[in-house]
């Protein structure tokens, strides 16, 4: 059998998928965006989508979303993007909004805006991307950063006394009316990436059905913040922050 | 709804011309001396009639940013506030700006600095015409002095800022606000069919209808030689306003020997002071600028040749003042007069301070 047998559509299992720009994306190697990024971008075609969303990106690393995802944008202040989800999804009740919101966003500057939001139970997607740290602005701390995890702005160790605890905003959105569907889960396995993707469908499903807010979050690396490299930022998520913020559904009504 | 004649106040007035003139959605937080605006918009339930959508928010800073994600979709779409509540969202008001979207914020100003009084003011000039957020940008900025300019200035403030995707702010205070007058609504203009807001707002980011190409909205440029070209369209914009836009209105100003440049309710009692003076052989004209920005500074400097002196009467420590200084480059005197901290002066108070200052 020549490779050329072997090339034929029928036997394709990966592709890139339509809505995911071919360009240069400025995250950093090993970074977990790209990931999420490229399972927004596969939920939103092939549950045909693409002409009724838009998404909010945040301030933070994913404040280009737009230039890497082909639907239509509103790129929010910052942790005001479940401020400006609303409006568009009151305004545009067809439509299905989306916001992709750091932890920086979610649980630290945003976090009154994401609470409410999701206490109204707008019908909205709220994608949380927790890496525990500030990629953009250099590897600061986060609200998500674990006690002793070392950032620039606490370089011997996120101190309790110093800094408070970590906040673990996704419970408080399962435990809020308006919320449908919480969960948490991660993209650095394969069955982890699936898994990732089954959540989106879901939360992309609710927002149709006027079910009220859906969370994703996803605990991601930051291999360049954390400063390892991106096989070891893996474990070493594995080995701590599940430990803070384990996988899995907090509600699925 | 037809044209209709009714007595009501300044906020309600505004919830009423808001339905009338088609807008699409409201987004406010309760504040004093305005919150009647979402009080009646929530009692008239235009959600039931026109489509209209009203929305409490968490808080002003929530409520401009459901303007500025409504506004970045192609929807009409306003707030409203006081002072300190206006402070809150300036930042959101920057991004508007930079964004070149239309919306509309209703500023009903109370005294300052801080949490200040709940009584009128017009402390806020400088914050609604010098900027107020960061960055080089201009609102297109109406000052309404009674509760039929309130009306009018909705639908006004919404065409000018759909004429030039910029935000239009009406800057009114406590006294336009509460205070009840005669007021002519117009008939309900329909609101825009989404056929009519995609060919209006063909930027707007409502999803890629029809398979378009996708729209963002954004004010983030990190390349500076493109930020640069952003910053000077948006002058070219101004420019434009300037040249287009600019409002104001002139009482006996020709047969003057004194000006009074007064903008706002405060212009309606220099009416009054007008006539106490011409009692005692003072002829004062009145020059009261409508748009505060674009401001009237040629009209101001005609107006001032061959007077012998303009009083700004403000409720403020002296704000205009300084543009009325600049229309007319020290060809002659120019003082202020006001009241602070929610006081109103009275037409007397305003006439002694004419003699004291300007006539002499």
């Amino acid at each position: 059998m020549e490779i050329q047998d072997i090339i034929r559509p029928e036997n394709k299992v990966y592709s890139t998928p339509e809505l995911l720009d071919n360009v240069h994306m400025h995250y950093c190697p090993g970074c977990s965006h790209g990931v999420i990024h490229k399972l927004l971008a596969e939920v939103i075609a092939e549950m045909g989508l693409t002409e009724k969303t838009v998404g909010i990106s945040p301030v933070g690393c994913a404040v280009f979303a737009y230039n890497y995802i082909d639907v239509d944008w509103v790129e929010a202040a910052h942790g005001r993007a479940p401020a400006v989800a609303t409006a568009i999804s009151r305004l545009w009740p067809e439509d299905v909004v989306f916001t992709y919101q750091g932890d920086g966003d979610m649980s630290a500057i945003g976090t009154a805006e994401s609470i409410h939001a999701a206490n109204r139970g707008e019908n909205i997607v709220m994608v949380f991307v927790n890496n525990a740290i500030y990629g953009m602005t250099g590897g600061q701390m986060a609200p998500t950063t674990l006690v002793g995890q070392k950032t620039a702005t606490t370089p011997y160790g996120r101190r309790v006394d110093l800094n408070g605890h970590p906040l673990e905003i996704t419970n408080l959105m399962a435990i809020l009316d308006g919320t449908c569907y919480v969960t948490r889960q991660s993209v650095h396995t394969p069955a982890n990436v699936r898994k990732t993707k089954a959540a989106l469908k879901k939360a992309f499903q609710n927002a149709l059905d006027k079910k009220g807010t859906s969370v994703v979050e996803v605990v991601a690396t930051c291999n360049s913040g954390w400063k390892m490299s991106p096989e070891k930022a893996n474990e070493w998520m594995a080995e701590h922050m599940f430990a803070k913020y384990p996988l899995g559904d907090l509600k699925n009504e | 709804m037809k044209e209709e004649v009714r007595l009501m106040k300044g906020n309600e007035a505004i919830a009423h011309a808001a339905i009338r003139y088609g807008c699409d959605g409201y987004f406010g937080y309760p504040i004093t001396p305005q919150s009647e605006v979402l009080e009646t918009l929530e009692e008239l339930m235009p959600w039931e009639t026109t489509g209209m959508v009203v929305l409490q928010a968490e808080s002003e800073v929530a409520a401009i940013n459901m303007v500025y994600g409504g506004a970045a979709s192609g929807k009409a779409v306003m707030t409203s506030s006081s002072s300190p509540g206006v402070s809150l969202k300036q930042e959101g008001i920057s991004y508007i700006a930079a964004a070149s979207l239309p919306a509309l914020i209703l500023n009903v100003m109370r005294g300052g600095p801080g949490l200040g009084t709940i009584q009128p003011s017009q402390a806020d000039y400088f914050q609604a015409t010098k900027g107020g957020g960061h960055g080089d940008y201009h609102l297109i900025v109406l000052a309404p002095s009674t509760v039929q300019e309130m009306v009018d200035f909705v639908g006004l403030g919404f065409d000018l800022a759909f004429k030039y995707t910029n935000p239009a702010m009406i800057l009114a205070d406590g006294i336009v606000g509460q205070m009840m007058e005669k007021v002519v609504l117009p008939a309900q203009r329909p609101r825009r069919t989404e056929e009519e807001i995609r060919k209006q707002c063909p930027w707007a980011a409502d999803g890629r209808k029809d398979g378009r190409k996708r729209n963002v909205v954004t004010s983030l440029e990190l390349e500076s030689a493109r930020m640069e070209v952003i910053n000077h369209q948006l002058q070219a914009r101004y420019r434009e306003i300037e040249k287009n836009e600019t409002r104001w209105e002139e009482i006996d100003v020709e047969d003057a020997d004194y000006l009074i440049v007064a903008f706002g309710s405060i212009a309606r009692i220099c009416t009054k002071a007008k006539e106490l003076a011409a009692e005692k052989g003072i002829k004062v004209g009145i020059v009261r600028p409508i748009t505060l920005w674009p401001f009237p500074t040629e009209a101001i400097a005609r107006a001032a040749k061959g007077k012998k002196g303009i009083l700004c009467v403000e409720l403020n420590a002296g704000q205009m003042i300084e543009d009325v200084r600049l229309a007319v480059h020290d060809s002659l005197p120019v003082e202020h007069f006001g009241r602070l901290g929610g006081i109103i002066p009275s037409p007397d108070e305003v006439v002694k301070a004419l003699e004291e200052k300007i006539v002499k």
